[in-house]
């Protein structure tokens, strides 16, 4: 420990680097406000964040020719909520699944922590589900948990109601937090929740998020947060990464609402909200989707695309 | 006194009833019935394979619905046509691939009918060691692999993220299920091996509300309607497999029409 310490201190400029081992990369003038920044993506070398939960260094993807994610890398520590934000289509889900072990990644490489326990909150939960099973049942399958502390885990999720209630009868909300309480059972050290406010109206939004910050809050385990929307969800994050098949901008949710990649990805209206700067463009984004430097040695040069900077 | 044509009818039927019983539901649950139509069709060709090379017929079978239950497993992985229509494609190609082998087959002419659409008092004590045998072996590993099988079944990206060998279990369901229409394949006919599994299991979803007692009510609907399909073959000398059939349908429809006026009122 303590001569990782020593390895450490050149970077001890940088106040904020909390994770030790951190890259130093970080240490100038990247805004992203934690220990957990995302490496540049045209340095493919920079290594793995050894003490992240999940640790991703120049992930690709590419399905039928076409380039669904490129360049990717990514960091998730204890009690870190890390939103991914990205239009349709931008590869969140995709990205989801590599992390998960889902899909191996075409490039890069996935590096999971040896005590990583992932409790899952998948995208679409089918509702018709044909298989007769009680939530109770479903809460319980497979894990070690008695039926008990499945019981005291729906209450914690605002859904006692359910427990002895099919599957197939539930509503869309009270599904989402059913998956939500099987995930929490396992005692997750990260939570991956995918678009998880799919089917459940505005207050249910905000009430969902507010759980899982107070569950964060009362557990420390890390969350990763895929959702095509903004603010609510930009309020209770740490850091808001935003994918549009590579790592457009990332940082503190105040910095990412700024950034112009961010407004062009979403356009004022989402930004209204925030102030919103100038600057060069770093990178523009060809027909396909696909980004391409604006000037090649700009792109080289610039520590961090992901980073915002003010013209 | 049963006549011991009628005996060895019975016994194939009911132990089919309750081996098919847990595969049926399974098929069910993860919306594979048209995957396993085209597996069942596909087996023509396993009989004529079982013909040229002069092997028992069942081990025909067996080898030619696993490697296209792979094939098809193979198929299901491009993502540029969806996995039904590659076996609305195929199951029919299947067919036709088989009936042609078939008739090429020289020497003594084939009975098709008995092949597409089973013959139950034509079951030999081969076929009853078959069923027993291999019967016992695919309940065996069921019962070893049911947490795995219930968590795929529920969700299967769920259970692959919390660490089901998600590829290896349902590989090892895919031979089950090719084992399972291979075997069944002599009593009800490749045509209708896959409702002989799947329509059980429909009649028995509405009134059940754990997979386990899906399965049982599964088992005891099969085992009944063998029991009246055969009484019915004999007493109105219809053909057992297709009536055996029937009377599942039956059951089935009595069991949907049932749920859908609860589910009205």
């Amino acid at each position: 420990m303590a001569d990782r310490e020593a390895r450490v201190a050149p970077a001890a400029t940088d106040a904020r680097s909390h994770v030790p081992g951190h890259n130093p990369e970080h240490a100038h003038g990247v805004s992203c406000g934690h220990g957990c920044a995302p490496q540049p993506r045209e340095e493919m070398s920079a290594p793995f964040d050894r003490n992240a939960l999940i640790s991703a260094r120049g992930l690709g993807v590419t399905r039928h020719g076409r380039e669904l994610l490129t360049g990717i890398d990514l960091d998730i520590c204890e009690r870190e909520i890390v939103t991914l934000i990205g239009p349709n289509g931008a590869g969140k889900t995709t990205l989801v699944r590599v992390l998960l072990g889902l899909e191996s990644p075409d490039r890069g490489e996935v590096l999971r922590r040896k005590d990583l326990r992932i409790g899952y909150v998948p995208q679409r939960f089918d509702v018709d589900a044909i298989i007769p099973m009680t939530v109770e049942r479903f809460l319980i399958l497979g894990g070690k948990e008695t039926p008990d502390r499945a019981a005291a885990i729906l209450a914690e999720v605002n859904a006692s109601s359910t427990r002895h209630q099919q599957l197939s009868q539930l509503s869309g909300g009270e599904l989402q937090r059913v998956v939500l309480a099987r995930a929490l059972l396992r005692a997750p050290n990260l939570l991956v929740l995918d678009e998880p406010v799919q089917g459940v109206d505005y207050t249910g939004e905000a009430e969902l998020y507010n759980l899982i910050g107070r569950l964060r809050d009362d557990r420390g385990f890390g969350v990763l947060l895929v959702s095509h929307d903004l603010h609510i969800v930009m309020a209770r994050s740490d850091r808001v990464i935003c994918l549009n098949r590579h790592v457009c901008c990332s940082g503190v949710p105040e910095t990412v609402a700024k950034h112009p990649a961010y407004v062009r990805l979403f356009g004022d209206e989402a930004a209204r909200a925030f102030a919103i700067y100038r600057h060069h463009h770093d990178h523009s984004h060809d027909i396909s989707g696909l980004p391409h430097p604006a000037q090649e040695h700009a792109a080289a040069q610039d520590p961090a695309p992901g980073g915002s900077k003010r013209a | 006194m049963l006549e011991p044509f009628l005996v060895r009818a019975l016994l194939a039927g009911l132990g089919l009833a309750i081996v098919a019983a847990p595969l049926g539901c399974f098929v069910v649950w993860q919306r594979m019935a048209y995957f396993g139509e085209t597996v069942a069709q596909a087996s023509l060709l396993g009989v004529a394979l079982g013909f040229a090379l002069q092997v028992d017929l069942t081990l025909g079978v067996l080898v030619v619905a696993i490697v296209i239950a792979f094939l098809l497993v193979w198929f299901g992985r491009q993502e540029v046509v969806a996995l039904d229509s590659v076996l609305g494609l195929l199951h029919h190609a299947a067919l036709a691939a088989g009936v042609i082998a078939i008739s090429m087959i020289k020497g003594a002419p084939v009975d098709l009918m008995g092949f597409l659409f089973g013959d139950v008092f034509a079951i030999t004590s081969l076929d009853i060691a078959w069923i027993l045998v291999g019967g016992c072996v695919v309940l065996a590993i069921v019962v070893w692999l049911w947490q795995p099988l219930l968590r795929l079944a529920v969700h299967e990206d769920l259970a692959a993220a919390e660490g089901v060998a998600h590829q290896r279990v349902r590989t090892i369901f895919t031979v089950l299920l090719a084992v399972t229409i291979a075997v069944a394949m002599k009593i009800v006919g490749i045509l209708l091996v896959m409702a002989f599994l799947v329509v059980p299991a429909v009649a028995a979803r509405p009134l059940t509300g754990t997979p386990e007692r899906m399965v049982v009510l599964t088992a005891l609907i099969a085992s009944a309607s063998v029991l009246v399909g055969l009484w019915l073959s004999a007493a109105f000398d219809s053909p057992g497999g297709p009536s055996i059939v029937l009377v599942m349908s039956l059951a089935a429809g009595l069991s949907l029409t049932a749920a859908g006026l609860r589910q009205r009122r």
